[in-house]
């Protein structure tokens, strides 16, 4: 089996290439959302802004389905990185912005 | 140093003020007040930001926006900071981050988030968010805009172009020119509340969560507007991560918002019209640009943007497609091929374009993330993007309170977005009993839409929009 995906990047949080998911799909993770779980594309940082598609893509291509048969995987907050100490602290009094 | 700031320009001039002070993995480099970390960088000649997590992969920008994680760095002791969303300040520490990046520095006392009500809190101040705001203030409700960015104007303010369209919405205007109007309006009308830098990352049952750098703010609206615009689209080839390889609309932010030379050598992937007024706007910046591929046969773009490049002397090499990025740290040269008729690569037609630069205009991908977390029903549609929530004329989506605009709820172009924005703004105070702007003037921007869609390049648009558009 050529190799030759492994230099490409379809994740950039988590350095997750195109052969991966790839790999996956042929061990049997044929919808997005336990290929993300399984692979892990999707949960750095950015939370799947680049990747989700593409991988939507390469799973279509792989299982010979159009984009619209494609489930998206659930999106959690936060989808952008935020210092967790506001999570930590919670809500307070307000007094201005 | 390097200095890789454009001086003079045929449209733009930059008003860069005087000089601040950043260290960069302590030395030190020349920033300006209005630039962010990431643009600054890139000025100074710093192409790699980090390595990457796993494989330790020179990462550098890729979209300059605030959507993707490329330009990641560690700023006054946190690690994973977005250089291209936050504003230099005098005495900032930038470092390279290397891997997963070090354990935070001890922060000052730790902030909790406030909560804050609104009637109409609109996401994103880009075209469609800015009108949205503007028109539920007019029909007078209170507002709220949220933007990420340190200022307000979308990818507007990065359209040096003018613009088609009917006379009424802005033809022959640049949007620049539309930006800076539009900005000046919502920052004199009282009723809009700005808040600029915030970024909106989290929906927790009818509240959004927004926060930057030092404030977080939970707040809770009676209608939202989601303007979250777009992401630009990634290929798959080799080394498609490598410093040197980004979004169309990251050189146009580095050129046109900042008067930075993205590159000396761009290669441009895509002949759409993203793909083709950049390389025009490349060239008015005085940057060679060595070609555009493109994989269909034919140029996907207006044909007076394509003429306009191709009697400067670029290759337009359509049916051809890039297969690796070639360097160490970043771009040196591109390996193109063609394609078949099934987009396949031909085995030996493999060329070496010598570039330091690829930008890829592939298209966008809606920003959906808030509306996917508000769990509305959305549909994939290839003709607008992506994913995007379904909604009736008025851009109300499958939750009564949530309106969507923009390249949010389908890509389109910057004058449907501000069309719709207003038709959404206007709509959300209606409904919270606002009438101060009459009906008819929603209505005619409905006409108004229909007709600029009725072009032959709305064709594709309104195939996608009978996909999504719930009739009632």
């Amino acid at each position: 089996m050529t190799r030759e995906d492994e230099k490409t990047i379809a994740c950039r949080c988590e350095d997750i290439s195109v052969q991966e998911i790839k790999d996956a799909i042929h061990e049997g993770y044929a919808d997005l959302q336990s290929l993300k779980r399984y692979v892990k594309f999707g949960l750095g940082p950015c939370q799947g802004k680049t990747c989700i598609l593409l991988a939507a893509q390469i799973l279509a291509r792989e299982m010979g389905q159009t984009l619209d048969q494609i489930m998206t995987p659930t999106t959690r907050p936060p989808v952008d990185p935020v210092p967790i100490g506001f999570f930590v602290k919670g809500k307070e009094a307000d007094d201005e912005k | 140093m390097d200095d890789n700031r454009i001086a003079t320009h045929p449209i733009l001039t930059w008003d860069r003020g005087t000089p601040v002070r950043v260290t960069y993995d302590g030395r030190q480099i020349t920033a300006y007040p209005r630039e962010t970390v990431a643009m600054a960088l890139y000025a100074a000649g710093v192409k790699q930001y980090s390595t990457s997590s796993r494989f330790y992969r020179p990462r550098g920008m890729f979209c300059a926006i605030g959507k993707c994680s490329s330009c990641m760095m560690r700023v006054d002791g946190i690690p994973n900071t977005r250089t291209c969303v936050l504003q230099v300040q005098d005495g900032m520490d930038v470092e390279t981050q290397h891997g997963d990046g070090k354990f935070p520095d001890v922060q000052a006392a730790m902030k909790g988030v406030k909560e804050k009500n609104a009637e109409v809190l609109v996401v994103g101040g880009g075209p469609a968010g800015l009108e949205a705001s503007l028109w539920a203030a007019k029909a007078g409700a209170d507002v709220i805009l949220l933007d990420q960015n340190p200022q307000l104007g979308g990818q507007l303010v990065k359209q040096t172009h003018k613009f088609f369209g009917s006379a009424k919405e802005n033809a022959g205007t640049r949007g620049i020119t539309i930006a800076k109007k539009l900005i000046e309006e919502v920052v004199a009308t009282p009723s809009i509340t700005v808040y600029s830098g915030f970024t909106a990352f989290g929906w927790f049952q009818g509240a959004v969560c927004a926060a930057d750098q030092d404030h977080a703010v939970l707040f809770q609206p009676r209608k939202v507007i989601v303007a979250t615009g777009a992401a630009e689209k990634m290929l798959m080839f080799r080394n498609n991560d490598m410093p040197g390889v980004f979004g169309a609309g990251a050189a146009q932010t580095l050129m046109n918002v900042y008067g930075i030379k993205p590159g000396n050598k761009v290669l441009m992937v895509g002949a759409g019209n993203v793909g083709l007024i950049v390389s025009y706007q490349l060239m008015q910046a005085g940057i060679e640009v060595v070609g555009v591929v493109e994989g269909a046969p034919r140029v996907g773009g207006y044909l007076v943007h394509a003429s306009k490049i191709a009697r400067n002397g670029v290759r337009i090499m359509t049916r051809h497609t890039v297969l690796e990025a070639v360097g160490s740290d970043h771009v040196e040269a591109a390996i193109v091929a063609e394609v078949d008729e099934k987009w396949q690569p031909i085995p030996g037609t493999e060329q070496r374009v010598e570039c330091d630069t690829i930008c890829l205009s592939a298209g966008l991908k809606p920003s959906t993330e808030l509306l996917e977390q508000a769990k509305l029903d959305l549909a994939y549609t290839g003709e607008l993007g992506g994913w995007v929530a379904k909604r009736n004329w008025a851009m109300r989506t499958s939750n009564p309170d949530i309106f969507a605009a923009g390249d949010a709820s389908g890509v389109e172009e910057a004058s449907t977005a501000m069309m719709e924005g207003k038709i959404a703004g206007l709509q959300a105070a209606y409904d919270l009993g606002h009438t101060d702007v009459p009906v008819e003037e929603q209505k005619e921007t409905r006409y108004n839409l229909d007709d600029l869609r009725a072009g032959p390049f709305g064709a594709k648009i309104c195939i996608g929009l009978k996909c999504v558009e719930v009739l009632e």
